[in-house]
């Protein structure tokens, strides 16, 4: 996916960029609000996330000409301040959602699957791997012209694994990406997912084996 | 509420009273005034008619041969004789001889010159007023002082002054009381103002720093004046430090966000399990200091805006499908079912922003507490008079003792063991209910698998 970040700690958006390029997405970063105007007229966005405080204005007023502008592009608004005085106002203005400093990268994805959905995504987000076709935003796989409905567990592991077929990752990796930090879980855990995509998988030519004593690989078989 | 600040009594009843007790002096004296003018003047009316009998007596003594004879015509006493039964005495001397009468009257003493005198005196037990002139005649080639005495007891004159005095008694009340009864009127209409500035500044809204406009009387234009100047110096304190927490949120969070971002970063980066482990702490850490630093910025929000309540109508079935719609994303991330049951017709008057931040927190604790694959039930339903918002988890439930130990600030279930959390959700819960005149309850559910937050409003 492409995303536009408008954000202006440095630091915050380095680490972010870093974040969202290690899942595979285009990111373009604007510092302030002229660049992001800049930015969003010259080139298509599948998302925008836009900080509030900018140093040359509002990122509230950036919102408002975005929609004046009749600029379909979702927006989710990156908020620092208090959630109940800020929620309404921005919501109000247009932006699709928001999500308040620090935030957690998963429900940050989360968020923009739910705004895509919402906007009714484009076939481009379908992956094809050996005959799957994986939409990540409908959460729903086709195997051998059969359609399956993935919970959201099994929809963010087949992710994982497709983004980077053959590689494998060990399941203490993979209970980073699949659980909340605050969630104390074994590495056994990944075990119940595994099982449930192979049972999915069933009948494909694709494949998740079992790398002993270092972790999983999807490949096609 | 705020207290009142301590009184020293009502300018009305103060101004009232002032009024009223001038027009009291005023009626006293015009009571006293009245009673002496009617005295004067029964004694002036009484000393006309005694004058006149008396001089018309005088008139008819006349010098006949060697003496003095008069004739006491017949109108000269009955004309006394009209009020009430007073009795009249006379006496007529010639010289320091009695011609006829009452020898014992009182004598009058004037000066040489004044042909009359007027005196009142005590005589045979009974008050009298009299009257005496004289003329000189000539007796023999002498000159005689003839000196006529009349005088009347004052009954009559009593009676008059004591039908005068209730006149004035009556006419003094009267006056009393138009007065008060203006005197309340008039304190009531200068009041009236003031009334009605109190009532336009108590109707405002929270944050309605709008300077009074209206116009005033003159003596309440410095008042006015200084409360505009107070308002706008609140107004630049309120928008100062509503910047202030946004800009010290603000400056905390975004070096948090970039830490917690630079550290998840990392994490998918190392391989050995000692650093992951510290990692994993690190984001905890940060997790649990953000969420505390957010539920204490609504909490402090919660109590300045339970003291003003910007209520309005509210569906309480919308107000939860726009937070399941909100916290769905969240859910999902642990397979939750967010299930709800809503009653559509459940409407309360109340600050929405407040009860979406109460709701939203007790959401957030059963996502927080269930393990995955759980439901978290919404219902929204009547009961009764009273409007239920009911949360119900599938995460253990709360230990017996600890329900009502819970709302109170930062007392945490013993599930939290592990889960990021300040426990300041359910006391701003329950400050939000209780400031719309509503209860909280927590209970288990039956099966003891979890646990019922309710919602009651009236």
């Amino acid at each position: 996916m492409r995303f536009l970040l408008v954000e202006d700690n440095e630091g915050l958006a380095t680490a972010v960029l870093d974040r969202l390029r290690m899942d595979g997405h285009v990111v373009d970063h604007a510092p302030d609000v002229s660049m992001a105007e800049e930015f969003s007229a010259t080139a298509d966005y599948d998302l925008i996330l836009l900080d509030i405080m900018l140093p040359d204005g509002d990122g509230r007023d950036f919102l408002k000409s975005h929609r004046a502008r009749k600029d379909e592009t979702p927006v989710i608004v990156l908020t620092a301040r208090s959630e109940v005085s800020d929620r309404v106002g921005v919501l109000d203005l247009g932006a699709d959602d928001y999500i308040t400093k620090p935030f957690d990268f998963s429900e940050l994805e989360a968020r923009c699957r739910a705004v895509l959905r919402r906007r009714g995504g484009s076939s481009s987000n379908a992956h094809r791997f050996g005959d799957l076709v994986f939409d990540a935003l409908a959460g729903t796989l086709d195997v051998d012209g059969v359609t399956v409905a993935l919970r959201n567990r099994e929809l963010r592991l087949l992710e994982i694994f497709i983004s980077t077929p053959n590689q494998i990752f060990s399941k203490a990796k993979l209970v980073d990406r699949l659980f909340s930090y605050d969630e104390d879980v074994s590495e056994n855990a990944i075990e119940v997912y595994v099982g449930r995509l192979r049972k999915h998988l069933a009948g494909s030519n694709v494949e998740i084996s079992t790398v002993r004593g270092l972790g999983y690989r999807m490949s096609k078989s | 509420m705020s207290e009142l600040p301590p009184s020293t009594g009502s300018i009305r009843r103060r101004l009232t009273l002032q009024l009223m007790s001038g027009a009291a002096i005023l009626a006293t004296m015009l009571f006293f005034v009245v009673l002496n003018v009617a005295r004067d003047l029964a004694e002036s009316s009484q000393d006309n008619i005694l004058f006149a009998s008396a001089t018309s007596i005088l008139e008819s003594a006349a010098v006949q041969g060697d003496e003095v004879v008069v004739d006491i015509p017949y109108g000269a006493l009955s004309m006394l004789g009209n009020v009430s039964d007073d009795r009249v005495f006379y006496r007529v001397m010639a010289g320091p001889m009695l011609l006829t009468g009452y020898d014992n009257l009182p004598e009058i003493v004037r000066g040489r010159a004044e042909p009359s005198g007027f005196l009142t005196a005590s005589y045979g037990g009974e008050d009298i007023r009299m009257v005496e002139v004289s003329r000189r005649l000539s007796l023999n080639g002498q000159a005689v002082d003839v000196a006529v005495a009349v005088a009347q007891t004052r009954n009559g004159q009593a009676e008059t002054v004591a039908q005068m005095t209730r006149v004035a008694l009556f006419s003094g009340a009267g006056f009393f009381l138009v007065a008060a009864v203006m005197a309340v009127l008039t304190a009531q209409s200068s009041i009236r103002p003031l009334n009605r500035l109190a009532g336009s500044v108590s109707r405002r809204g929270p944050k309605d720093m709008r300077p009074v406009a209206g116009p005033v009387p003159s003596e309440m234009v410095p008042l006015v004046t200084s409360l505009n100047r107070f308002m706008a110096r609140l107004k630049t304190s309120l928008s100062r430090s509503e910047d202030f927490i946004a800009e010290a949120a603000h400056r905390v969070r975004t070096p948090l966000a970039t830490v917690r971002t630079q550290a998840e970063v990392v994490l998918r980066r190392v391989d050995r399990d000692e650093n992951r482990q510290s990692l994993r702490e690190m984001i905890r850490a940060i997790d649990e200091s953000s969420r505390a630093a957010g539920q204490l910025l609504d909490h402090a929000m919660v109590t300045f805006r339970t003291d003003h309540l910007e209520r309005e109508h509210i569906n309480l079935a919308d107000l939860a499908e726009e937070l399941v719609a909100r916290l769905t994303p969240v859910a999902e991330l642990k397979e939750l079912q967010l299930v709800t049951k809503l009653d559509a017709g459940c409407e309360i008057y109340g600050d929405a922003i407040l009860i979406q931040n109460a709701v939203r927190n007790i959401l957030d604790n059963a996502i927080k507490y269930s393990q995955t694959d759980r439901e978290i039930l919404l219902e929204v339903l009547k009961g009764g008079e009273r409007s239920i918002l009911r949360v119900t988890d599938q995460a253990g439930g709360f230990p017996d003792a600890l329900t009502t130990k819970l709302t109170e600030r930062f007392a945490r279930g013993v599930n939290s063991e592990g889960t990021v959390g300040s426990g300041l959700g359910l006391t701003i819960a329950k400050e939000v209910v209780e400031a719309h005149g509503g209860q909280l309850l927590l209970q288990n559910t039956d099966r003891g698998d979890g646990a019922c937050v309710t919602l009651s409003f009236p």
